[in-house]
């Protein structure tokens, strides 16, 4: 990734060479056509291949004032053993927390193979000087994290001031050299699918190596809807320059049945390559369990309870 | 663009998985193995003493054998019809005809994924179409012409509206259940009685229908029904009617018209299109993709105001055309009963073989074909969702109706060329403009000699939303206030037609 | 409510409808009519029901034209099956059909008032220029005090058609047929809070309703009081005031619940 110059203040985007055109988006359109593809169907050999592939695709996550050590041991190795009755399950992507327990987690999940993904940057608001932002992430890389979730700073982008919000990803994403950045647009904030298009452009113009629709912390979230609208951003980038950039939805999707209508989005919007962990992922708590019922449902054919599964 | 053209396979890596079969049962459809008539609401055999085969054109197989309903089985209909007049219907309150049409408009939503299942059977449009488009719509037209029903003095004030007697409505075969609800209800709400003859290939929900009559408790010869060919149109038009309303192909429209001239019979027409779907460069562009592919393989293209031609801004077009030809090959055709299939099966054999004639006249003509690796079924009627480009205006697929899922695209670089060229066709029935900018969605719309125009959307239709065509795509207006007036006498101005 | 062959029968409770639900009045009052105990509301639950229509409001008026008027026609259809038991309380069946009949009658306007009541309008300058109805908001709506049953949904169906939610003070003297409406509407698909009705004595309720500054219109059709008070209360959150009939169908009858707006955009390329 190229480094990308300051910009002086009062331009937009872009400085990356060809960047897709901003546009807008129509919001009845994206509407109807996620409705539309939320209906398909799919085999039944393909959705358990779908439920296996969402745990592996899934950032366990946990960002409470109250987490404590003992709170995110146990969460750590739920994610390395979903499933202690059912040795098949495989091990979900990483586990996601605060800076003080990124210590914590790395013991925990140690080789694995499981990813220790941290927040940084004043999550959830961003609402802080961007030298002490930038020194966040810098610091949580140094703790052991393998991933980096950083917020955009909403404020400044609603405000109009994009190059501040750019200039800041581009910071943030040197002080954490090569460690993989997702970006959190947190669109429950940004008020339209237009905004939401222009701010996944940005950040990956920016250097994002995902983009990812929300903090958790909010009510309205990851919809189908908006998901799509970042896929096709992302789409275009991969037309226009050749990069893969990933996506992660979080919070919204709370059932198996949402996961994999989100992963047919994603196959028919980008197709079978992004179809893996490093492209994609689910930012969740309690989808786990329910995707763990399916798959034993799937397996043994009876619907399950949610006693056999453990929490926590 | 010759460059793009030769970009090669758009289409997808292959799929670690499939879409599973998502079959709606036939079960819910009870078939007979032959029908009758419907004329003073019963079923009876043709005095002709013919019948023909009705089939499902996505497998060639028979369903039912059909009446073919001859001069003297018009005649007695149009007499029945009459009676219905004169002995009841048209001195029945107003408010009595209105909760008729409330009853049959709750009745059709109650039966309503046996009509779709049928519907799909018998047309080969997709059941996604059928179930969530065509059935809703019928439906909603009846309730809101009930609406009208005791109100007419409201919608046409100062002009004392009266039943014109009785309707002869001949109706095509791409939306068979959904046409007979626009011509019966408004008909039936301004107090007339009915002669409706479904299109030769798709009697089979106008059939079902009259059991819906039955359970309305609909008085005896209001509506009748007659099967039968184009002969049977013919019978109808030459009856004893008061007016004639037809919707099919501007040929046999103007043959219609020939035919009542100096009759002094009412007539509306709805006939073919060439819509232009117009594409600016500032438009939502993933969105529009999605409103071209909507615009013209819908119903297999079947649809008269469909977005046959594509006028495309030559400063979007790359992107656009990318776009269009990558979102063809994750079109599913198939099954119609499938509810993942997107296409459909072509309505008959005819349909096909027409629609083949004119791919191929492009093909000749110079026009760049392009068309997504698609598996097609071994029976059935069949086509691949097609797209032409470097078309000409003046070629075939430019200027003649195709009915089928060909796409043609032109190029334009200002609105003033955009217009120019929309408007350069016999027909206007529709148009569709696509851009963010509404001052030029506005001038566009004011310039577009269509009767309908889609501003960012594409066919969509309400009850409440007039529909029909200047030039030769037809006269008057189907939904909507103004559907009222051509099943009205008034005093005073009489227009002929429309 | 007669005893029936030596059973006793289980005497109904009449309470009032607010938000969906059926409570007792908090002032715990009752007073007696048409032989019942029946709920003597108060200023607080005008209060209730005030709030509980305007929450309701935006989601009534946000609902297709077509859907509110399938929800009327559903009231109709709940309304008829009751035929009977609403004659035999009214006294009268041939009230309760013509009250059948009107909400038939209203429910066919939903979709039709933009055509007759708004326009497009043909302004001298390159603008499009079209005007359109919308609900007022919330309707305060004091009943005639007979027939029991036809004057309250003479009233009310024109107030709802439009997408407008109502605060209904039914007839003080034989307000059983109201509450019995209510039953019904609850199970006709309306939602929660759009039609909230309140027993009780004009006198202590009309005035509370014409003076709330979050009710936008007030029907004095009914009004059985001093109406030039109630219109001086009113002009504090300049209410519109409506005056309609109790007998007739019409749909002037709904305009007078309905605001006009009207909107520009210029035609350019």
């Amino acid at each position: 990734m190229a480094q990308a110059p300051a910009l002086p203040t009062g331009f937009e985007l872009p400085l990356e060479p060809r960047l897709p055109r901003i546009g807008s988006v129509d919001q009845v359109a994206v509407e109807a056509r996620a409705t539309d593809l939320s209906r398909r169907s799919i085999k039944r050999e393909s959705k358990v291949f779908a439920l296996d592939l969402a745990v592996r695709m899934m950032d366990l996550t946990t960002l409470e004032g109250d987490d404590t050590p003992g709170k995110v041991a146990a969460l750590a190795s739920k994610a390395v053993r979903p499933d202690p009755a059912d040795a098949s399950v495989p091990s979900v992507a990483a586990v996601c927390v605060y800076p003080n327990l990124v210590q914590t987690a790395r013991e925990r999940v140690g080789d694995s193979g499981v990813k220790v993904a941290s927040v940084a940057t004043a999550f959830p608001s961003g609402q802080s000087p961007t030298d002490l932002k930038v020194a966040e992430a810098r610091r949580v890389v140094e703790l052991g994290a393998d991933e980096v979730d950083m917020v955009i700073d909403r404020g400044s982008f609603l405000a109009g001031r994009y190059a501040k919000v750019y200039d800041e990803i581009v910071q943030v994403k040197e002080a954490v050299g090569d460690t993989h950045l997702k970006v959190i647009l947190e669109v429950g904030e940004l008020g339209t699918y237009d905004n939401v298009r222009r701010a996944s452009l940005l950040a990956i113009a920016a250097g994002a190596d995902f983009i990812k629709t929300s903090t958790g912390k909010l009510s309205s979230s990851a919809t189908l809807p908006v998901t799509l609208v970042m896929l096709e951003a992302i789409r275009d980038v991969f037309e226009e320059t050749g990069r893969r950039v990933g996506m992660k939805p979080a919070g919204g999707i709370r059932n198996a049945k949402q996961a994999v209508q989100t992963l047919v989005v994603v196959h028919e919007t980008l197709g079978v390559e992004w179809l893996t962990p490093d492209l994609f992922r689910f930012g969740a708590s309690s989808l786990l369990n329910d995707v763990l019922m399916q798959i034993r449902k799937e397996k043994t054919g009876r619907y399950q309870s949610p006693d056999y599964f453990t929490i926590d | 663009m010759a460059e793009l053209e030769q970009r090669g396979d758009l289409t997808p890596a292959p799929s670690a998985w499939e879409y599973a079969e998502a079959p709606e049962s036939r079960d819910i459809v009870k078939l007979e193995e032959r029908y009758g008539l419907f004329v003073g609401g019963e079923f009876v055999e043709p005095a002709s003493g013919e019948y023909y085969e009705t089939i499902d054109p996505a497998s060639e197989e028979p369903l039912a054998e059909i009446p073919q309903a001859g001069p003297e089985d018009v005649a007695l209909a149009v007499e029945a019809a009459r009676d219905g007049f004169a002995n009841g219907w048209s001195a029945a309150a107003p408010a009595e005809r209105a909760k008729y049409l409330y009853r049959i408009a709750r009745i059709l939503q109650e039966r309503s994924r046996e009509f779709a299942v049928l519907e799909s059977l018998n047309g080969g449009k997709p059941i996604r179409e059928s179930r969530d488009v065509d059935l809703p719509l019928a439906a909603a037209h009846f309730f809101y012409y009930a609406g009208w029903a005791d109100k007419l003095e409201y919608a046409f004030p100062h002009r004392r509206p009266k039943p014109l007697g009785v309707a002869g409505q001949i109706i095509p075969w791409n939306f068979p259940l959904l046409m007979l609800a626009w011509k019966i209800a408004p008909a039936l709400a301004a107090g007339n009685t009915v002669v409706l003859k479904p299109a030769e290939t798709t009697p089979l929900s106008a059939l079902l229908f009259c059991d819906v009559l039955r359970q309305a408790e609909l008085p005896p010869g209001v509506v009748n029904i007659v099967t039968g060919d184009g002969r049977t149109g013919a019978a109808l038009v030459k009856g004893d009617v008061d007016k004639i309303a037809f919707t099919g192909s501007t040929e046999v429209g103007k043959a219609i018209q020939r035919e009542l001239a100096g009759t002094g019979k009412k007539l509306t027409l709805e006939l073919g299109g060439k819509a232009a779907n117009i594409i600016f460069d500032d438009c939502a562009l993933d969105q529009a993709v999605e409103g071209i592919v909507n615009g013209i393989y819908f119903n297999q293209g079947h649809v008269c105001c469909a977005g046959s031609r594509l006028l495309v801004q030559e400063s979007i077009y790359e992107p656009l055309i990318e776009k269009l030809k990558r979102r063809l090959t994750t079109l599913r055709v198939g099954d119609p009963l499938d509810k993942n299939t997107d296409v459909g099966a072509i309505n008959s054999r005819q349909q096909l073989e027409k629609i083949e004639e004119l791919v191929a006249a492009g093909k000749e003509e110079g026009a760049e074909i392009y068309q997504p690796p698609c598996r097609l079924p071994e029976k059935g009627y069949w086509f691949v969702p097609t797209v032409f480009t470097n078309v000409a205006q003046s070629y075939r697929i430019a200027q003649e109706e195709i009915f089928g899922p060909v796409l043609s695209v032109l190029t334009f670089r200002t609105p003033d060329e955009a217009v120019e060229k929309a408007n350069n066709t016999p027909y206007g029935l529709s148009a569709g403009v696509w851009t963010e900018k509404g001052s030029r969605i506005l001038w566009m719309a004011e310039r577009l000699e269509a009767g309908v125009i889609w501003a960012n959307t594409y066919n969509r239709f309400d009850p409440a939303s007039p529909f029909g065509g200047y030039k030769e795509s037809g006269f008057g207006r189907e939904g909507g206030r103004h559907g009222l007036e051509p099943y009205l006498a008034f005093d005073g101005v009489e227009a002929s037609g429309g | 409510m007669a005893e029936r062959g030596g059973r006793l029968s289980v005497k109904k409770t009449y309470k009032l409808y607010i938000g969906g639900e059926f409570p007792r009045s908090e002032s715990g009052r009752t007073y007696e009519a048409e032989g019942q105990n029946v709920a003597r509301a108060s200023r607080k639950d005008v209060r209730d029901a005030v709030r509980a229509a305007r929450a309701a409001q935006p989601k009534w008026a946000g609902m297709t034209a077509y859907n509110r008027g399938q929800v009327l026609y559903r009231v109709a259809e709940m309304l008829e099956y009751r035929t009977r038991e609403f004659a035999e309380l009214t006294g009268d069946e041939a009230e309760v059909n013509a009250a059948v009949d009107r909400f038939v009658w209203y429910a066919g306007w939903a979709d039709k008032l933009a055509q007759v009541i708004g326009s497009a309008n043909a302004v001298a300058g390159p603008y499009f220029n079209f005007t359109v109805p919308e609900p007022t908001g919330v309707v305060g709506v004091l009943v005639p005090e007979e027939p029991p049953l036809l004057a309250l949904v003479s009233r009310l169906a024109p107030v709802l058609v439009g997408g407008n939610a109502a605060v209904v003070v039914a007839s003080e003297s034989r307000p059983l047929a109201a509450i019995e409406l209510a039953e019904v509407l609850a199970t006709s698909d309306v939602p929660g809070g759009v039609v909230n009705l309140l027993t009780g004595h004009h006198s202590e309720l009309a005035p509370v309703l014409a003076a709330h500054m979050d009710v936008n219109a007030l029907d004095v059709t009914g009004s059985n009081g001093d109406v030039a008070e109630l219109e001086r209360l009113a002009a504090d959150n300049v209410k519109r005031i409506v005056r309609g009939s109790a007998q007739d169908q019409s749909p002037w009858e709904i305009a007078g619940f309905l605001e006009l707006k009207t909107v520009w955009h210029p035609m350019g390329v």
